[in-house]
Order: structure tokens, then C-alpha cells, then sequence
């Protein structure tokens, strides 16, 4: 384990507390058929990933089969236009295409260590799906990914990916059919199955301590820009982080190593929609209040009788109608600053960044950069955009959106 | 320590602790207004204890049956704030014992301690919330339920450990819901052998509380089976079916509990 992540874990200003809670969020509020699987987690998980032998199959798994480090790369054309110094932490450049093949490396691992056989998971733009199909076949474990619907009709070169790995793609066919959906029944099969299946949940929300994990094995993301900056700028910290949050994975990995370091300021991007307002919006901390879904309590769009409301965004990966625990604490204690973009602020940025920089972006990473246009910079500042998956899968929505 | 306070739940399972069947249903399903009609038919029939599952849109512990029912009750405007409204004259009615079922999202956001008053003044007898931690329960809940007169009911599975076992035992006083099978709820075949070792081993574990059958009980046969090794059992899924495609409420429930209890 390197220095950085030591002294980071042992700082506990923003962390998770003995019970699971980050202030009043966190917790797992789980049926009692879910007790034995999570407690098993709960006992092992911290036991089994701070081993050095844990620790060194993920390294080197993360270096030869990820690709990691990945770049972290001064972006000059940019930079110019928004008149400060701009850098991408290139998480599209991850294997699968997208930062969260660096939990489902995590989660693996893990799993194979509490004797699990089989794996299931949730996917919304099925970048999280394909990744741990990916690790499944890497490993030899059976694999069941669920998605809504909805989503496996918008995004379905993923859900040919996750087949060509083997994997068995299940509709969740209830409700909106999108995320949240394929979450209820992800957490069903688990109930189903509690002996020899792992969960692999995909953002750092559901209950304690996948939160923690899920951030835990993100964080592989902030420990690496602190070193890259060392050696471009001579200092580890940024003056601005920002990255989008749909449950909030990648934002958790960006944000983790600097957040007791107050004078990094972070910026989470959430999906408006079509507004805020608009009523077809995702932007959970603008709209949501302290409620529980799927196992924690967190900040949570939801009606005044306490049902969960159906998000939008153009973006399948931020549809989500939460965010993760930790981060509705950073909300409420102001340390992390939330923004939001719409669908068409969004779209444009994307497009904006593959004439600018070469690079088209996912549409949730693109969320991240549109709000380069709304926070202010001075020409100075080193900010660093998480850019956290890249937009091949994206391009039905790009070429539907037509404006370029 | 626990001062006692004994409701309907104790008094039914005193005077009569075999065979004792409770049937769950969703407010404001099949129709807004059947709530407090399905539960004096239940009572006519012959039910022992009535639960009312209050709607949510992300029931993650129920099986497609209870989902639909859910969501079918949520179209048709079913709220917690209503089904108070509903149940204003539930003890005018019905005099069995009342347990409301539902997630705890929905509870929060109508506050706990109105829940809570809303409930007495209904005549609601105990709270069954799946997703409500133990923990939370002991530190924040169980006072403000016990004020109330309010049981909490826990839930237990095959892989719940004893140590656990005993501690829910040890905080509640109404009766153990015992969770037939690793399973979200929905109706099932008939119990296997490594359900029957389950049912013997909790059955020798001689709780002070007593004991319901839930999940997977859709018939007498099942009935029968599950009231073998325990105080009785919950049916859900299979009485949402009926209520799917009733034409007579009055007499088809009627029917579903004579051929239940036989």
C-alpha cells in the first residue's frame, strides 16, 4: 500500500464511522434476509483488503490488466478556452472503458477470498455490467448482470459486450425499467441466493460497507492524480477536482484522498435533465431529501408520501434517483460543492472536448465538463476534470442529439 | 427493561396459540377504497390476524405478486396519510389483531412519532418493517413504538444465527416471523427436507415468543404443514392472486379462508 493511501485511510474527518454512518447518512437498512450476506462483508471486508496479499493481486492487476496508472493529462486547447490550467484524469482510458472496472477488480478479489462462485450485478449505462463481466471471465465465476429495459434498449452495444464475456443479461422490467430497477432485483437474487453469490455493487451507494469498499477501491483514482501532479506541478494538491455523480463512484475516487485537504476544492456535477425544475431531472441533491433506498439512508428524490420519484438524464449511467451516502454528507457540511448540467449543457460539452482535445467523452463524464462553465477559475488554478469513461458507448446518443 | 403492555397480538395468541393464520393484503388494492372492506371480510371469514401492507415503490424484499400489488395501489393514489383515513373506524369494525407491513422510507418522511400516534388512534396493534435495522430499532424506535403499544415483529431466515435469534427474542413481544425459505415473498411448492430441519431447529430453540410461518404458504396443505412446527401462518401472495381476479370480495375471501383453514 502505498504512503498516500496509509495516511489517508487513518485521517477520519470525512469517513465512515464504526456503525456505517458518514453523519446522519449511511447505516443498512436491510431486510433480515439480506443480514448474513452483508454482515459477512461487513466483518471481512477491511480484514481482507488491507493484507498484502490482497493488496498485491489488486496492484497488479490494476497495472497489467486496467492499464493503470492512467494519465493524467494537460489538456492546452482547453485550458485556453476556459483560461485556467485544466487536467483530465484519463479513467476512459481504463480497460472496459470506464473507471469502474477498478472496483470490480476490488470486488473479485474479495469475493473469491469469502469462497463466493457466483457474482451478480446492477448496470445502468452497463458500463459497471460490462466491467464485471469482464472480471468474471477473467476469474472463471458465473455472472449475472441485471439492467432495466429501458436502459438495455439505449445502451445496447454493452449488453452485446456482457454476452461476448458470458454473462447473462436479465431485464428488470419493473418500474422505470432503468438503475433503481435493476437494483431492486439485483438485491432480490441476492435474497434468493444468499450462500454462494457476491453483489457487486457498482457506485458507493447501498448498505454499509459498500459505501466504504466501493470508495475504498475508487480511490486508486485521487491517490494516483496526487502523485502525477507532484511530478507535473511540483505539488500534490489541485485548487478544483470536479467529476459527475449518478450514485457517485468515480466523484467518490476523485474526491477521497483530497478531502481533508480544505483547500481542494470539489466540485460534483449531477444531471439535470431537461432543468431542474423541469420534472425530468436527476439532480438528486437539488431536489432529493433524507430518505432510505436500498439499504442506506441518503439524500433521495422522492414524493411528500416518501416514494421514490423516476429520474431522467439523456445519461443512463447518473439515472439514478440517490447518491451515494458519503456524498450527501459532503453536500450537507459544504465540503463538496454541487453543480448540476443539463442534457443539452452536457451534450455540448462532450462535443466540445472531442474538437478541442481528441477525446469524445462519455456523457456522464461530459456532465463533469460542462461545468467548466460554471464555477469560476483563475488563470493560476490547476483544476483536474475526472474523466470517467470514454463515449464509444455513447454514440447512438450522440448521433441522435445530431448537433455537431 | 421491558414493562409488558399487552394488545389484541398477545390476548389471540394466550387464548388460542395453534393454527393461528394471518393474511396479508395491499391498501387500496385491488380498488383505492377495498382497505377496511377486505379486512371485515378477512375477520368474517375467520382470519386470525389481518396485515395491511402500506405501498412502496421499491418493495425490494416482495416477489413480482406483491410488487404488482404495490404498484397497482400506488396508481390508484394509496398513501400512508390515507390509509389513516381508511382505517379512522377500523376498531368500530374489527376486533382481531392489526399489523401494518411496509418499507421504512415512507414511515420516516410521515415522522415517526405521528406514525406512531396515527397508528393508537387507528387501533393498530403491531408494525412489521423488513428493512428497519435492529439496531436503529433498539436505539431511536423501540420506546416511541412501546408508547404506542405498538409490537414490532422480526423477521428471521434459515441463516439467521441463533445468537440473533435469541436477541430478537429477547426484544419482542408480539410474535417471531419466521421467514420459510431463503426467498423474496411469493407462493411456492411444498417444503422440503432442509425446510422441515429449519422449522424443527428454531421450534426446539424454545423462544418465548411465538412463532408465524411466512413465504410460501399458499394453501392448506402448506398451512397445515407450517402451523405443524409453529403457532400458525402469513399468506400474501397467494391471497393478492385472488383478490387480482375477484368478482365477489365477500364470498371468494370467504371461501379462501374456509379452504385455508379447512
Amino acid at each position: 500500500m502505498s504512503d498516500i493511501l496509509k495516511n489517508t485511510i487513518e485521517k477520519k474527518r470525512y469517513a465512515v464511522d464504526e456503525q456505517g454512518y458518514y453523519g446522519q447518512f449511511g447505516g443498512a437498512y436491510i431486510p433480515e434476509m439480506l443480514y448474513p450476506n452483508v454482515e459477512e462483508l461487513r466483518e471481512n471486508y477491511l480484514q481482507i483488503i488491507e493484507t498484502d496479499e490482497f493488496q498485491n493481486e489488486f496492484r497488479k492487476l490494476l497495472k497489467d490488466y486496467v492499464g493503470r496508472p492512467t494519465p493524467l493529462f494537460h489538456a492546452q486547447r482547453l485550458s485556453e478556452k476556459y483560461n485556467t490550467k485544466i487536467y483530465l484524469k484519463r479513467e476512459d482510458l481504463c480497460h472496459t472503458g470506464a473507471h469502474k472496472v477498478n472496483n470490480t477488480i476490488g470486488q473479485i478479489i474479495l469475493a473469491k477470498k469469502l469462497g463466493k462462485n457466483k457474482i451478480i450485478a446492477e448496470t445502468g449505462a452497463g458500463q459497471h455490467g460490462v466491467a464485471t463481466a469482464t472480471v468474471c471471465a477473467l476469474m472463471g465465476l458465473e455472472c449475472i448482470v441485471y439492467m432495466g429495459k429501458v436502459d438495455m434498449a439505449r445502451q445496447k452495444p454493452n449488453v452485446e459486450r456482457m454476452r461476448i464475456l458470458g454473462a447473462e443479461v436479465v431485464p428488470a422490467t419493473c418500474g422505470s425499467q432503468t438503475l433503481k430497477d435493476a437494483t431492486n432485483e439485483a438485491m432480490r437474487h441476492w435474497i434468493n441466493n444468499p450462500l454462494d453469490t457476491h453483489y457487486i455493487i457498482g457506485s458507493v451507494v447501498g448498505p454499509h460497507p459498500y459505501p466504504d469498499m466501493v470508495t475504498r477501491f475508487q480511490s486508486v483514482i485521487s491517490e494516483e492524480i496526487r502523485l502525477q501532479l507532484e511530478q507535473e506541478e511540483g505539488r500534490q494538491l489541485p485548487d478544483h477536482v470536479i467529476a459527475c455523480v449518478g450514485g457517485g463512484s468515480n466523484a467518490a475516487g476523485a474526491f477521497y484522498h483530497f478531502l481533508d485537504d480544505e483547500a481542494v476544492n470539489l466540485i460534483a456535477v449531477e444531471a439535470a435533465g431537461k432543468g431542474v425544475d423541469s420534472g425530468e431531472s436527476a439532480a438528486t441533491t437539488a431536489l432529493g431529501k433524507a430518505g432510505v433506498l436500498h439499504g442506506s439512508k441518503t439524500l433521495l428524490m422522492q414524493t411528500e408520501d416518501g416514494q421514490v420519484i423516476e429520474p431522467y438524464s439523456i445519461s443512463a449511467g447518473l439515472d439514478y434517483p440517490g447518491i451515494g451516502p458519503m456524498h450527501a454528507h459532503l453536500f450537507e457540511t459544504g465540503r463538496v460543492k454541487f453543480e448540476n448540467a443539463s442534457d443539452e449543457e452536457a451534450m455540448q460539452a462532450g462535443v466540445e472536448l472531442s474538437r478541442l482535445e481528441g477525446i469524445i467523452p462519455a456523457i456522464e463524464s461530459a456532465h463533469a465538463l460542462a461545468a467548466l462553465d460554471k464555477v469560476k477559475f483563475a488563470p493560476n488554478d490547476v483544476v483536474v476534470v475526472n474523466l470517467s469513461g470514454r463515449g464509444d458507448k455513447d454514440l447512438d446518443t450522440y448521433i441522435k442529439w445530431g448537433k455537431y | 427493561m421491558n414493562t409488558k403492555t399487552s394488545n389484541r397480538i398477545n390476548e389471540l395468541f394466550e387464548s388460542n396459540g395453534r393454527e393461528v393464520l394471518s393474511v396479508y393484503y395491499t391498501a387500496g388494492f385491488p380498488e383505492l377504497n377495498d382497505t377496511l372492506r377486505i379486512a371485515q371480510y378477512l375477520e368474517e371469514a375467520g382470519a386470525d390476524i389481518i396485515e395491511i401492507g402500506m405501498p412502496f415503490s421499491d418493495p425490494v424484499a416482495d416477489g413480482p405478486t406483491i410488487q404488482e400489488s404495490n404498484k397497482k395501489a400506488l396508481d390508484n393514489g394509496m398513501s400512508v396519510r390515507l390509509l389513516f383515513d381508511q382505517l379512522a373506524e377500523l376498531r368500530e369494525k374489527i376486533s382481531i389483531p392489526v399489523i401494518l407491513m411496509g418499507y421504512i422510507n415512507p414511515v420516516l418522511q410521515f415522522g415517526i412519532n405521528k406514525f406512531c400516534s396515527e397508528c393508537e388512534r387507528c387501533g393498530v396493534d403491531g408494525l412489521i418493517i423488513p428493512d428497519l435495522p435492529m439496531a436503529e430499532y433498539l436505539a431511536l424506535y423501540k420506546n416511541i413504538f412501546a408508547e404506542h403499544g405498538l409490537k414490532n415483529v422480526f423477521l428471521i431466515t434459515p441463516q439467521t444465527s441463533e445468537s440473533r435469534i435469541r436477541l430478537i427474542d429477547e426484544h419482542t413481544d408480539g410474535f417471531i416471523y419466521m421467514v420459510s425459505s431463503a426467498s423474496v415473498t411469493g407462493a411456492k411448492d411444498l417444503f422440503g427436507e432442509q425446510q422441515r430441519k429449519y422449522f424443527e431447529r428454531i421450534q426446539s430453540m424454545q423462544l418465548k415468543n411465538p412463532l408465524l410461518i411466512g413465504f410460501g404458504i399458499s394453501n392448506h396443505e402448506t398451512f397445515k404443514v407450517a402451523s405443524s412446527y409453529s403457532n400458525g401462518a402469513i399468506i400474501g401472495s397467494a391471497f393478492i392472486k385472488l383478490l387480482q381476479t375477484a368478482t365477489d370480495l365477500k364470498a371468494q375471501i370467504k371461501q379462501f379462508v374456509k379452504d385455508i383453514k379447512a
